[in-house]
């Protein structure tokens, strides 16, 4: 995965930075507004009566869970694939005018779907399902821009001077695939203006399946998108950026063998975790509760991996802000693929389930693993793509801890909040009637609700910092020579 | 074998690929030969109730509120009886949530009426001292989109074979039948005729007098939808 002197082409690279650093400070400024509006409900009106209807919790939760993933995540993927791609396959984009096209077509298409995202969201224009929100003629052009992304990936592959495809590509391949697959088939659906010929809204669609089986449908689709979305790419980033900052050789090549069949194989079967007690087939949900465990494997199996590259290496971890954020995101990987196994349990869901302990497992595994990990990544493509060193290294130590203490009082504050809600939700009295009313399960969590709008908001200081720091990054730190490039990146004071 | 693959990136996706279809093969394909039969006693969605619906999911009010009663006692004392599959028979998306913010709402028909959700729609926190809920005031002068929820309803009917305008047995023993009208303005007329009836129930002129004048608000086209909800 050495390179050698080859003019890389980082264009497209360049411009999904921009919008990962973009879109990444719209939905968290988005989720920030969330929290704060559950703690105090009087944000819900901060526009006003009139603008209610588009700044109320209900019309944003979609938009923030939308604009992190298919916002910040999927450029972040993309700008890392359109730089990691060129290097490990030893390859430039500028030898082929048609990649660099398809590239150019990619992002400005999928800007426009950004835009229409954006509009049809705040509008109310949602199929309901968990990401995947979008009506029929936002899935076609995800389709298209999806298909497009692929033949830039296979057709860099087709071009490659180095034969054997690095660790890193073969997460990039299994995300196309994975996310192809399951997006497809979730968002069949029948447009109802062309069944009713021509009545109604022309966008609106129904699904294609009922009740239990779009359950089933949407949970295979919701769970698995959790897993080519925010673990296969990102493990594709660490798999190259760690070794690379670092100058650390991978650990163990068999160990990365066996921990990517391993998820390939395992992963699609714990769906059924998010319907655990419902109406659903017993068998599936005692699968989904058993694969859940094992998944523990061959997650542990990468992160392990990641933190043994380090050995030997640790003072590099004081040293570097850029290796902190990567071994803190691999740390919260080998944390948050254990909580999720434990939530799997079909004791403990029945507690967890519909509680904030979820909401909590999920951003202890975005805001500390697949966050840090594109910032991370993104730290260290800027001055190989800039030519410049980082702008600064004592901002980047700011934004680390400002950050770390938001994703620890953001689950700290959640756990609390789910189990004590799950436990009032069950409490009976010793006559056996319920012990608490609905509204006191709400009341009581106002102080966790609050601590919790701290914490993201710390975090989303911290990447206002973030953005700062790469801006001034990429206009005006101090020039670098290529031989400074080789692997601990420069940085300023 | 491993090695091989890595040097052959067609082999190498195809292996992927079937990797990851398989257990989506394994898992879904068996649940889709046995359709869920619908329960005794559930039937579609009339027009205004399916507006009510897409209000609700316009909204996002399934951010918020589950309609998925486990089997457990604590629930089942708090809700009513567990959910059944046949029950979601209809439902066209599913709307089971992933959060609980606020109640289930899946039996909500049977404890609460048009009056209190009127109210409860305008100013919870006013109705529930604490609530954190969204006030939802634009309902009440939003128009509900009927022309859409007939367009879906002649959808499911054509390609699903959604049973309307058949006799469908209630828990009672009795018959009942959900008719679909067979123009878009006995639709209309059919929608407005169940709005007066909710209407009826209701205190806020405004809406009473859009009702009069044949318009129908997103407020009450949700309420009858919640009506529904037993
Ligand atoms: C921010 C989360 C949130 C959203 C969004 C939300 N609700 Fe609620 N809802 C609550 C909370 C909390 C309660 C419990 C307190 C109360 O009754 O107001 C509640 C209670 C209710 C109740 C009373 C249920 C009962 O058993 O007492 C109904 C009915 C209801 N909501 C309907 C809706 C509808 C319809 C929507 C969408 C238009 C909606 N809610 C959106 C949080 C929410
Ligand atoms: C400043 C940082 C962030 C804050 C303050 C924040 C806040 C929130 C809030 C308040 C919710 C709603 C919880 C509820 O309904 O109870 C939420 C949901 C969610 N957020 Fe975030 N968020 C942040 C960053 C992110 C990032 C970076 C990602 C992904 C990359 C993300 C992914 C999600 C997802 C997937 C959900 C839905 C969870 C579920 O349904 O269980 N969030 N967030």
């Amino acid at each position: 995965m050495e390179d050698r002197p080859l003019e890389y082409d980082y264009t497209i690279a360049k411009l999904f930075m921009y919008s990962t650093i973009v879109l990444g400070i719209v939905g968290m400024l988005v989720g920030v507004i969330l929290a704060w509006e559950m703690a105090f409900p009087a944000v819900n009106t901060m526009l006003g009566e009139g603008l209610a209807e588009y700044t109320n919790f209900s019309r944003l939760r979609p938009l923030h869970t939308d604009a992190v993933i298919f916002g910040f995540t999927l450029s972040g993927i993309w700008a890392t694939w359109y730089y990691v791609g060129q290097r490990v396959l030893k390859v430039s984009m500028a030898e082929s005018p048609f990649l660099m096209f398809l590239g150019k077509l990619h992002f400005t298409l999928y800007m426009v779907g950004v835009v229409l995202i954006v509009g049809s969201l705040l509008m109310g224009i949602t199929t309901s399902k968990e990401y995947a929100e979008f009506e029929w003629p936002i899935d076609i052009a995800i389709v298209i821009i999806w298909v497009i992304w692929g033949m830039g990936l296979f057709g860099l592959i087709g071009i490659r001077r180095e034969k054997s495809l690095y660790i890193s590509i073969w997460y990039y391949i299994a995300t196309f695939l994975g996310i192809a697959m399951l997006y497809i088939f979730n968002n069949l659906a029948i447009p109802t203006y062309f069944a009713s010929d021509g009545i109604g809204a022309w966008y609106h669609s129904v699904s294609m399946y009922s009740g239990t089986n779009d359950a089933i449908v949407q949970w295979w689709y919701g769970h698995n998108a959790v897993a080519f979305g925010f673990t296969v790419p990102i493990v594709a980033m660490i798999y190259y950026f760690l070794p690379k900052e670092s100058g650390q050789a991978v650990y163990s090549y068999k160990l990365s063998i066996l921990s990517f069949w391993g998820l390939m194989f395992v992963y699609i079967w714990a769906g059924g975790h998010h319907l655990l007690f419902s109406t659903v087939p017993d068998w599936m949900q005692t699968m989904g509760s058993v694969f859940s465990i094992v998944l523990i494997l061959p997650s542990w199996g990468s992160a392990i991996n990641m933190l043994l590259t380090m050995k030997g290496e640790w003072q590099q971890v004081a040293e570097s802000p850029l290796i902190k954020f990567m071994i803190l995101a691999s740390t919260f990987y080998l944390f948050s693929t254990l909580e999720g196994p434990i939530q799997a349990i079909k004791s403990v869901n029945a507690l967890a389930h519909f509680t904030d302990w979820i909401v909590g497992h999920v951003h202890d595994g975005v805001l500390g693993w697949v966050a840090f990990m594109i910032m991370a990544a993104l730290f260290h493509m800027a001055p190989r793509v800039f030519k410049r060193k980082i702008y600064s290294k004592s901002l980047m130590n700011t934004q680390f801890w400002i950050q770390t203490l938001g994703v620890i009082l953001y689950f700290t504050s959640m756990w609390i909040a789910g189990i004590t809600q799950g436990m009032m939700w069950r409490a009976h009295d010793e006559f056996g009637n319920l012990a608490y009313s609905f509204i006191d399960t709400v009341t009581v969590l106002h102080p966790y609700y609050t601590i919790r709008a701290v914490g993201g908001t710390l975090y989303l200081v911290g990447m206002f910092i973030f953005a700062y720091n790469m801006f001034k990054t990429m206009t005006s730190s101090e020039r670098v020579d290529e031989s400074e490039l080789q692997n601990a990146t420069p940085m300023g004071a | 074998m491993f090695h091989w693959l890595e040097k052959n990136p067609f082999f190498f996706a195809v292996a992927v690929f079937l990797t990851i279809a398989f257990a989506g093969l394994v898992e879904i394909l068996p649940n889709f030969a046995q359709q869920s039969q619908p329960t005794v006693g559930t039937k579609p969605y009339s027009t205004l109730e399916l507006a009510g619906r897409h209000v609700y999911i316009k909204n996002s009010c399934n951010a918020c509120h589950s309609q998925l009663v486990r089997p457990f006692k604590a629930e089942t004392d708090r809700y009513g009886h567990y959910s059944m599959s046949g029950e979601y028979a209809y439902d066209r998306p599913f709307l089971w949530g992933s959060k609980r913010t606020g109640p289930d709402l899946m039996r909500v028909g049977n404890y609460r009426t048009t009056d209190w959700h009127e109210n409860h729609m305008k100013d919870p926190a006013g109705v529930v001292p604490g609530s954190i809920m969204p006030a939802y005031r634009w309902m009440f002068t939003n128009l509900a989109d009927i022309d859409t929820a007939y367009a879906e309803q002649i959808t499911v009917k054509n390609v699903f074979a959604v049973p309307y305008n058949k006799p469908l047995p209630m828990k009672d023993g009795s018959k009942e039948v959900v008719k679909l009208a067979d123009s878009l303005s006995g639709a209309h007329a059919s929608a407005l005729a169940e709005a007066k009836l909710v209407v009826a129930d209701m205190n806020d002129k405004n809406v009473k007098e859009m009702v009069n004048n044949g318009q129908i608000p997103e407020i009450v086209a949700i309420i009858a939808y919640m009506n529904s909800l037993k």
